[in-house]
């Protein structure tokens, strides 16, 4: 019978949920590194036991962990990030140019062929890899050194690489997005890169439809249409149909386009789901009532969904790292809060359950379909 | 020397690790033989690259705040001899996590 084992990276730890595929009972492991930030934990597609972990500190820096057996056991991997040749500047909030400092592993993405190959986002923003399972890491030093990367400037959050997304019908194409510079595209196995950004609109930049500078929070793909992406922005919500060459804003009828989690479900790939924020300014579900909205249409159209949501007095944050399905038949959604919640709906959005829900601020949500 | 609890968690190590030094013992030897005992310290305490101590890390001994001495200066002979510990601290947070 399938199982379903959910990986929540939080301000405290990491913790293990895992279930049957009725996805009712739920057992819960952790804290793994307790007391640390977990930013990102993630497994292997191909070696669902191997898993990779982002454990950091204000005091003690950058771990890496990685565990071969489904997170009962961990050994810490090469911490070394360092950026390639000599690192230049990017800006500073004050215009300043700035060195490219590394501070932390913001997203960890395995191959999807290799699980001894795995991406690393990291801030200052730059992409690295590993190629001996976390042994050592080497950057992708195309990205950085896009033209535009002496432009590029942190937002309030930092300057992180968030999103890595693999095309998996293209092993030479990746998507990655950062915040605050965009989103890019390689098309040459991350050798050279390309803003792809045509179509965005940011009113908090000088020049609004700027190369680069939009503040991208997460970007989805569902893997059986990769020139479809989905893009919740600082505001707005987008797709493209192009692979990122023209994005058109889909927000349609959400009660606030601002939010940071964006994801497919995981057979219909025009149906997406997201948390609306109510502003920058006011990092909580409008009216206190937190709801996830569903489009079946790719966008556009959304209805809430809020059964077992709370509907009142609600006043927490849903982070871009923190929303996954699950592949079974029925899809599973998952996704956390700041306050501490996992929220699961094994019915693709219908109704909803707290899984687990006096854990430390949830940093990310990762779930995987195991046979 | 002693270690904070999250990094003595990491090495796996108990709560004083006694050291065997050759030559000067200074911060930068004793961490020296402590990452080549300990290779999973390496970038907690001193950064990768550049080998300074982590902003928020202090290093104590003989009710002293040594963090600002030099990496290279000759530390305590109470130190030296195993009489006194070479602390590792991780500084106050203020509350904020």
């Amino acid at each position: 019978m399938s199982k379903v084992r959910v990986l929540v990276g939080t301000r405290k730890g990491a913790f293990i949920l895992e279930s049957d595929g009725k996805r009712q009972k739920w057992d819960v492991s952790g804290p793994h590194f307790a007391g640390w930030e977990l930013y990102h934990v993630k497994g292997s597609p191909v070696d669902p036991n191997r898993l990779y972990a982002s454990q950091s500190s204000g005091w003690f820096g950058q771990l890496i962990q990685r565990s071969s057996d489904g997170g009962k056991t961990w050994e810490p991997m090469d911490n070394k990030f360092v950026y390639d040749g000599v690192p230049g500047t990017h800006q500073w909030y004050d215009g300043k140019p700035h060195p490219w400092e590394f501070k932390r592993v913001w997203h960890l993405e395995p191959s999807l062929t290799d699980p001894d190959t795995v991406y690393a986002g990291v801030e200052d923003a730059a992409l690295f890899r590993t190629t001996d399972g976390g042994k050592s890491w080497h950057e992708l030093s195309g990205l950085r050194g896009h033209g535009s990367g002496s432009r590029w400037q942190p937002g309030a959050g930092g300057m992180g690489l968030h999103t890595i997304l693999p095309d998996p019908s293209d092993p030479q194409r990746m998507f990655i997005a950062i915040s605050a510079a965009g989103t890019f595209r390689t098309d040459d196995g991350g050798a050279t890169w390309k803003p792809i950004t045509k179509g965005l609109h940011s009113q908090f930049l000088p020049d609004p439809t700027a190369e680069v500078g939009h503040c991208v929070h997460r970007i989805a793909m569902h893997k059986s249409r990769p020139n479809v992406l989905f893009m919740q922005k600082h505001w707005d919500v987008m797709r493209t149909d192009d692979a990122g060459e023209q994005w058109r804003e889909v927000s349609g009828n959400l009660p606030t386009d601002f939010g940071f989690v964006i994801d497919v479900h995981a057979h219909e790939p025009e149906t997406i789901y997201v948390v609306p924020i109510k502003s920058d300014s006011e990092h909580f579900p409008p009216e206190g009532k937190l709801r996830v909205f569903r489009s079946k249409t790719g966008g556009d159209e959304w209805e809430p969904l809020n059964k077992g949501l709370p509907q009142s007095d609600c006043y927490v944050d849903v982070l871009r790292e923190a929303m996954a399905v699950d592949s079974l038949d029925s899809c599973g959604v998952y996704f956390g809060t700041t306050g501490g919640q996992v929220y699961a709906s094994a019915d693709a959005g219908d109704s909803w359950m707290p899984i687990v829900r006096d854990l430390p601020a949830v940093l990310s949500v990762e779930v995987q379909t195991l046979k | 020397m002693v270690l904070p609890a999250h990094l003595r968690t990491l090495a796996k190590a108990g709560g004083e690790i006694q050291l065997t030094i050759a030559g000067p013992v200074t911060q930068r030897s004793i961490l020296d033989a402590l990452e080549a005992r300990y290779p999973m310290l390496q970038g907690t305490i001193r950064d990768h690259v550049t080998q300074e101590r982590r902003a928020f890390v202090r290093f104590f001994a003989c009710q002293e705040d040594l963090s600002h001495e030099s990496l290279d200066a000759p530390l305590p002979d109470a130190v030296a001899s195993g009489v006194e510990p070479f602390l590792v601290v991780g500084a106050i947070a203020g509350g904020i996590y």
